[in-house]
């Protein structure tokens, strides 16, 4: 260890990250890079063809007497329901099949290719059904019933699944009075809002390994942000005690929450429990990868939004109807999350809001970027858009004016926290030029700005704990255990940051003790909902403050000092009483000897640490109303302005400005990183995205077909920047900020689109094709 | 399936395997090689995460047959760096932030020595074009696009 390049004190400043030389370098493995040797075997599934349908039955005989297969499992060996919130789902399905693509059956050989041809030599009688693929015709009273056991199904106790309906969930805000708000408006806006299905498109495909020992120790090496629910769900829906059920997730290649809670994993381990002993990879194809994981949930909002002539915002009517698809691992939580952040980040005194969780015959509506927000804020966004012109006011100004900020009363009767908003707008007001007009770059070509705020919280149940332990080596190099992932945000790196900051020693001399495994690693809820940086921040601060405390009480004794005139300082223990010092190295874990051979005091430092918020409350079945919905909200806002070719219909952002108010950077560079690349994920949303499905069977299920932005493609102007309002219970002032990034700029992109056009588009994506037909709607509007 | 005895230099390394007709470069890299740097992301050509120089030039690994790589000289990621010597994009990927999840990375790293190999002084948007081929979800890559700039401002 050279004393060179050492960064001492690394909280707030841009260190490299902590996982860069392994990725770089190929060093890095992904799940699918472990060696498992000539024991491994490969397993497909066997998926439904048909978007609803009974499985009358299901014959393997003839996969079975292929040469290679090993094993076929179905829904016969995997009774339980799994689910994270709401249990609807089998693992294998045992009477029904609900969207194209629901596994029925898996085949174990001991090739990829056997194992894919045996899957189509399972048969499986399927007696079809009505289908349903609309939610606002899932909500009809005569609509085709996807769960006819919903009422029976184990829920937790936030979510309200409507018995002998499609509704998985419903979440009301009865707030003020709407209805006599109305009088007193000088301008409503009113408008149905549609948001399609959308994928994740991690570039890594979902890949599980499991092996079922015949000790009955259970391990899943799986690409995943959620480790610990996995192992608990997973153990749970199949009768393992989570003692004896180990998940290791190594490097995940992009996750944007499809690689949140369970997906196919489970398929792998029912697999495994066939050939105990074997380790079994199931691998996804790209194809499975868009319509066998998670999407995005599709959304129809209808929203009435009013304000008076002062330019208030007065009164909201919200109706949020979610194309969940066939089951709902995280849907039910979407779904309210929506409602309780049905405002998006304006504070507005009467507010009506229902939020409908629905089952269509779509595939599974899962978390991503945003949990809702993007799609909430869609709508929300152009309704506060076209009030703001209803009223003459400034789309920009208006936003200042209703803005929410610290100490108001919000959606949920919540007091909000400090809040730098405000900050945000005149940041990105500046960045982008507001209000100065730019010429085209052709005649043809139109210019115009738009702005979008947003505000997001950690959606989660209230009590999510985190964990982490700090241990020292003998050359003083620190190694921290944690629970959460990687999965590409930064995690590593700013856990890192957090524990050399804390501990008193530089940046270099810590590791992250990865990969992750449920047997040795620390408690961790979940990657999700940006709530690492906050909430395993936290753990890993107070593992690293145990740690160095304890230091100081060794050396406090061997001095026969105060504890007080201690400190750890640049990797040393320094007394500002006696100014002494002495070096961490050797003593952190042989300890020290006492003078005059009294013997020996310390030994080995392992300091642990814990974070679970204790302060949300439930909140009202009726009235959405409570003390405390949620833990905080990040929020940010983007101004955009784009240059639209009437001739083709295309869209080119000219330029992107975002900035947000994450609490503190604890690494700046890596918040720019993040709003960069979250702009792009929603700008890409924006443009080009849609998971087609035609009567419930994907039609563009490839990259060639499902296009997202390259390097061609992605605006080159962006500019990002933040603000710092600091996060009460959050590391150093810290709150989230992975998914926020992408909530404003389909928003922001659609004002722009009018600002330059004059046309409302209230349906995303924003392709060229929609634009240009939209712009000879408008031209035969002109001359009829 | 018929399996061929073939003679590939990797990384500058003479390797002797024996693959079957219908494997890939790709597989035969991540699987007979345990060269797992390279990715599998499509297995359709359409991602770039497993692009790889085949004789110089940059190749999607799962569109190739091993059997084409016969007497070829093959580089992936790992065989990027000289002597514990990071490569120049390697080191301005990691100094520009140009990595997040890291599984595009390999294939970036790869199309990207290739171009600087051709075109030492590429403009922005040769890199752009270079780039177009490797799909990256995190980055939004404006910062690979630097990184690819700063390293050719170096050589």
């Amino acid at each position: 260890m050279t004393d060179e390049k050492l960064t001492f004190h690394p909280v707030g400043k841009s260190v490299p990250r902590i996982d860069a030389l392994d990725k770089v370098t190929g060093a890095a493995q992904f799940t699918d890079d472990l060696q498992f040797g000539p024991g491994l075997l490969f397993g497909r599934a066997v998926r439904s063809p048909h978007p609803h349908a009974r499985i009358k039955k299901v014959d393997a005989s003839r996969a079975l007497a292929m040469p290679g297969v090993k094993a076929v499992v179905s829904g016969a060996d995997t009774p339980g329901l799994i689910g994270l919130y709401l249990k609807d789902r089998h693992v294998f399905c045992t009477d029904r099949v609900r969207y194209v693509g629901d596994p029925v059956a898996g085949v174990v050989a001991v090739s990829e290719e056997i194992a894919e041809e045996a899957a189509r030599a399972v048969e499986v009688e399927y007696e079809e059904l009505p289908a349903v693929f609309d939610p606002l015709e899932a909500l009809k009273p005569d609509a085709p019933l996807l769960h006819p056991d919903l009422g029976s199904y184990d829920v937790v106790p936030f979510i309200f699944p409507q018995a002998g309906t499609n509704v998985s969930n419903v979440f009301r805000v009865r707030k003020g009075d709407v209805e006599a708000a109305w009088a007193q408006c000088n301008g409503i806006v009113e408008g149905t809002y549609r948001v399609p299905h959308i994928q994740h498109v991690p570039i890594e495909p979902h890949v599980a390994v499991a092996r079922w020992d015949r000790s009955g120790e259970v391990t899943l090496w799986s690409s995943t942000q959620s480790p610990f629910a996995q192992r608990d769900l997973i153990a749970q829906t199949l009768g393992i005690s989570q003692g004896d059920m180990r998940v290791i997730g190594n490097y995940i290649g992009g996750g944007f929450g499809s690689k949140a809670g369970v997906s196919m994993e489970a398929l792998a381990v029912a697999m495994a429990r066939k050939v105990q002993g074997h380790p079994v990879k199931v691998r996804m194809t790209r194809e499975e990868e868009f319509c066998c994981c998670f999407v995005r949930q599709g959304l129809v909002a209808r929203v009435k939004l009013g304000g008076t002539q002062e330019g208030k915002v007065l009164a909201l009517q919200v109706e949020y109807y979610w194309d969940a698809g066939a089951y709902s691992e995280y849907g039910v939580n979407i779904t309210r999350a929506a409602g309780y952040s049905s405002t998006g980040p304006y504070t507005i005194p009467n507010v009506k809001t229902d939020s409908y969780c629905l089952y269509t015959n779509h595939p599974v509506g899962g978390p991503m970027r945003g949990f809702g927000m993007p799609e909430i804020h869609w709508s929300i966004e152009q309704s506060v858009d076209r009030l703001a012109e209803a009223l003459g006011f400034d789309p920009l100004e208006f936003r200042l004016k209703n803005c929410v900020k610290g100490g108001d009363v919000i959606v949920t009767g919540m007091v909000m926290h400090p809040v730098g908003l405000s900050q945000c707008i005149e940041k990105v007001s500046k960045a982008i030029e507001w209000g100065k007009q730019e010429p085209p770059s052709a005649p043809h070509k139109r210019r115009g700005k738009g702005v979008a705020i947003c505000w997001k919280a950690p959606a989660m149940p209230p009590n999510p704990g985190s964990e982490a332990w700090v241990r020292f080596n003998e050359d003083a190099t620190v190694s921290v255990g944690l629970g959460g992932q990687d999965l590409g945000q930064g995690a590593f790196t700013v856990a890192a940051q957090m524990a050399a900051e804390a501990l008193g020693v530089p940046y270099e001399w810590v590791r992250i003790s990865r990969p992750v495994d449920t047997k040795y690693s620390p408690y961790e809820w979940q990657t999700v909902a940006s709530r690492l940086t906050w909430s395993m921040g936290n753990a890993v601060k107070a593992a690293a403050e145990d740690a160095r405390r304890q230091v100081l009480e060794i050396v406090a004794r061997y001095w026969d000092e105060h504890l007080d005139d201690l400190d750890v300082r640049d990797g040393e223990v320094v007394s500002y009483k006696s100014e002494r010092s002495l070096p961490l190295k050797n003593m952190v874990v042989y300890g020290l000897p006492l003078p005059g051979d009294q013997g020996w005091i310390g030994g080995p430092i392992i300091g642990r640490g814990k974070f679970m918020p204790t302060y949300v409350t439930s909140l009202d079945a009726e009235t959405g109303q409570g003390q405390r919905a949620v833990v905080h909200y990040t929020t940010g806002a983007q101004a955009v302005e784009v240059e639209v070719d009437t001739e083709t219909g295309q869209v080119e952002i000219v330029r992107l400005a975002a900035a947000y108010d994450v609490g503190k950077a604890i690494n700046p560079d890596q918040v720019h990183v993040q709003l960069e690349g979250g702009v792009v994920q929603g700008a890409s949303s924006a443009l080009f995205e849609q998971l087609k499905l035609e009567q419930g069977q994907p039609v563009n299920p490839s990259f060639v077909d499902y296009r997202i932005m390259t390097a061609v493609d992605v605006p080159r102007r962006i500019i990002t920047d933040y603000t710092e309002v600091p996060q009460d219970d959050g590391p150093w002032g810290a709150r989230g900020v992975g998914e926020h990034p992408m909530i404003a700029t389909a928003p922001a992109i659609a004002n722009a689109l009018y600002d330059a056009l004059g046309i409302r588009f209230n349906d995303m994506p924003l392709t060229a094709e929609r634009v240009f037909l939209a712009l000879e709607e408008k031209k035969r509007a002109r001359s009829g | 399936m018929a399996i061929h005895s073939i003679a590939v230099t990797v990384n500058g390394a003479k390797e002797y395997v024996d693959v079957a007709s219908n494997l890939t470069l790709l597989q035969m890299l991540r699987e007979s090689l345990a060269l797992t740097g390279t990715k599998n992301g499509c297995a359709a050509g359409e991602c770039g995460a497993c692009t790889v120089l085949l004789n110089g030039e940059p190749v999607n690994s799962c569109l190739v047959l091993a059997v084409e790589a016969d007497g070829a000289e093959v580089v992936t990621v790992e065989g990027l760096a000289h002597d514990e010597q990071l490569d120049v994009v390697q080191q301005t990927f990691i100094e520009e932030g140009a990595v997040q999840c890291g599984f595009c990375t390999p294939g970036m790293l790869i199309s990207a020595r290739a171009l600087l190999d051709r075109n030492p002084e590429p403009a922005e948007e040769e890199i752009r074009e270079a780039l177009v081929g490797v799909l990256c979800r995190c980055t939004g890559y404006n910062r690979i696009v630097r990184a690819v700039q700063e390293a050719a401002r170096r050589a």
